[in-house]
């Protein structure tokens, strides 16, 4: 199992330069530093919720909330801020934790209710994007103090900010998935939860921390997206569930649970970074390029799915 | 079910149709609830709520079978703005009527086979076929229409949106054949029964003999076929489509059957309980914006209603089990 997920990843790897090489080859611009570093900035953002999504649908579990946990979670920070008056630092605390209760609730739903996850997420999809745009009447916030912009416009070492703090989380969630009992329990929820429950594992609570992480990481996102683009709206973050999921599986993890790893999942989130931007000095419209990562969504896992038929046979 | 004595009538039409009644009453309460509210309660008002509801009831119709089958269609929105797109063109082209029925269903109905040959035959799930489905037609749309809409469209088509049957709107009687045409489907023919044994247990059902794929697949084409029908109503009721019409749609149909209490593991529910809650969302939906309650809150009521109606039945269920 191990090494069909490092397959995947080597595999990963090659058509990110393969890709690469056909985008260079379009236009002289691609393999510049500038848009390459650009790319990966821009993909910071879902990279953090990627990650968590990772976990999620490890224990077969799907998370797709998490846009709107981002859409909540900003406009916390920014009322608190705007109108409430806390520092900003403050609030933006406040936001993330914000971001964990209403991934716990998620959590709590779908192991002490028994709601499947697809359905929990999908009401609460809904929920918090109403209650985000109910409770700001859709208007925006801006107007952030300019060290605050840093966190996603600036720079550490030539590198944007939000781009380290991609690297360390992603560092943090592949060695907690990879060398700690935790992340083994993690695989085994996935893999067979009544032989987890057997074995100790306490299957609610680790699906519960999941659930709450995946909703942290939304909530860290949601504050870094707000010092990227300058602005809070509640608006913020439509969409992100899509780009996410399909970053995870395109990476290897398998949606029905018990393998897969955040690496992966980074690899091709920046796999359709660097498509979309490629294609987009090409000139193609965003539309058809959405169409273009839907379609690679479908061609990729159905390829997965036609190969483990043929070697079972 | 399972029980070897048969309990009295009146029991067993609770069990069978309980959802469908506690529904039901919670559609009279609601009515009751906004009618204090001044014209809510006028014949023409509940008349615009019946045609509002329309294309939901049909498409909530098509997402009980899939949802009954195990199944779950999250492009059902998208396909709704491809189909609508579709009609408006076969409309502007001066295409008779039938012809304007016909094409978006077929629309509906091909990309409904992909979406079941990729679940069936590939066995790739549910979820990811039509979550990419979802980008795939979406940006399709707006790409072939390079996001323009469609306007002046003949009268022929908006007489299908607009128009009466004896007296009764035409989007109420469509809606309407729909739900009798699926329940009886559903209630009454092998292939209706055999979607039922597919949710319920696959593994089952195929040893039954049933060709799991072919229902599948038949399921994600009739489904798709009731979403071209759902986006005729939808567009003629308007004097212009939109591609990006139907964003968020899906979650409307799923909340519907839902809320009607098809179960979300497959292989239980009705289209009545469907139908029911795709009118309690309509409901809902006209009477907050009765009550001045600003419209960005609609999602969450829409939210909390679904999260209620799977919570109270996983706690029914629970103590069922007990």
């Amino acid at each position: 199992m191990r090494r069909l997920v490092k397959r995947r990843e080597a595999v990963l790897v090659v058509l990110l330069v393969a890709e690469m090489a056909a985008m260079q080859w379009l236009s002289p611009l691609f393999l510049t530093a500038e848009n390459l570093i650009e790319v990966v900035r821009q993909s910071a953002e879902i990279g953090l919720i990627a990650l968590a999504m990772t976990l999620v649908i490890i224990t077969a579990g799907i998370d797709l909330s998490v846009g709107s946990i981002v859409g909540l979670s900003i406009m916390v920070m920014g009322m608190l801020w705007a109108d409430a008056g806390l520092p900003l630092f403050l609030a933006a605390l406040l936001a993330l934790l914000t971001g964990t209760i209403l991934g716990g609730f998620n959590g709590i739903l779908i192991t002490l209710v028994g709601i499947p996850p697809l359905i929990v997420t999908l009401a609460t999809m809904a929920g918090f994007r109403g209650i985000a745009l109910g409770m700001s009447q859709a208007r925006s916030i801006r107007n952030f103090p300019e060290q605050f912009l840093q966190l996603g416009q600036g720079y550490v070492l030539g590198i944007p900010v939000q781009v380290w703090i991609l690297a360390i989380a992603a560092l943090l969630f592949h060695v907690a998935l990879t060398r700690t009992g935790w992340g083994r329990s993690v695989f085994s929820v996935g893999a067979n939860e009544a032989a987890a429950r057997l074995s100790g594992v306490p299957v609610s609570w680790v699906k519960l921390q999941v659930y709450m992480l995946s909703g942290f990481m939304s909530a860290l996102a949601a504050v870094i997206y707000a010092a990227h683009v300058s602005v809070a709206k509640p608006d913020a973050g439509l969409g992100f569930e899509l780009t996410a999921i399909t970053a995870v599986v395109l990476g290897g993890t398998a949606i029905s649970g018990g393998e897969g790893g955040v690496l992966g999942s980074l690899v091709a989130l920046l796999m359709v970074g660097f498509l979309r931007s490629g294609l987009t000095l090409a000139r193609v419209p965003s539309e058809a390029q959405d169409m273009m990562v839907g379609l690679l969504l479908i061609v990729v896992v159905a390829i997965d799915r036609w190969s483990r038929w043929v070697e079972t046979r | 079910m399972t029980s070897k004595q048969s309990p009295p009538l009146r029991l067993t039409i609770w069990r069978q149709y309980g959802r469908e009644m506690s529904v039901g009453v919670f559609l009279l309460l609601l009515l009751g609830y906004f009618g204090s509210t001044p014209g809510f309660l006028r014949a023409e008002n509940l008349r615009d709520i019946l045609i509002n509801a329309a294309p939901l009831v049909i498409a909530a119709c098509g997402m009980t079978m899939v949802i009954v089958a195990g199944m779950i269609d999250i492009s059902a929105g998208s396909a709704l703005a491809v189909c609508a797109v579709v009609a408006g063109i076969t409309a502007k082209a001066g295409a008779p009527l039938p012809l304007m029925l016909l094409l978006p269903m077929l629309t509906g109905a091909a990309i409904g086979a992909v979406n079941g040959w990729l679940v069936a035959w590939l066995r790739v799930p549910a979820i990811i076929v039509t979550l990419g489905m979802m980008s795939v037609l979406r940006g399709g749309i707006i790409w072939w229409t390079r996001g323009e809409w469609i306007g002046n469209l003949p009268p022929s088509f908006s007489a299908i949106g607009r128009g009466e049957v004896v007296g009764v709107p035409t989007p109420v009687v469509i809606a309407l054949g729909v739900v009798l045409f699926v329940a009886l489907l559903l209630a009454r023919t092998p292939f209706g029964r055999h979607i039922y044994a597919v949710g319920g247990n696959p593994v089952a059902a195929a040893r039954m003999g049933i060709s799991v794929r072919r229902v599948l697949w038949l399921v994600f084409m009739l489904h798709g076929m009731l979403l071209g029908l759902s986006a005729v109503v939808y567009a003629s009721r308007f004097s212009v489509i939109q591609s990006n019409a139907g964003i968020g749609f899906e979650l409307l149909a799923i909340s519907a059957v839902v809320v009607g209490g098809v179960n979300i593991f497959g292989g239980q529910g009705t289209v009545w309980g469907s139908a029911l809650g795709a009118l309690l969302l309509q409901v809902i939906g006209t009477g907050l914006i009765f009550r001045r309650v600003s419209e960005y809150w609609a999602p969450s009521v829409q939210g909390a209603l679904v999260l209620l109606a799977v919570v109270t039945d996983a706690l029914r269920t629970r103590r069922a089990g007990q």
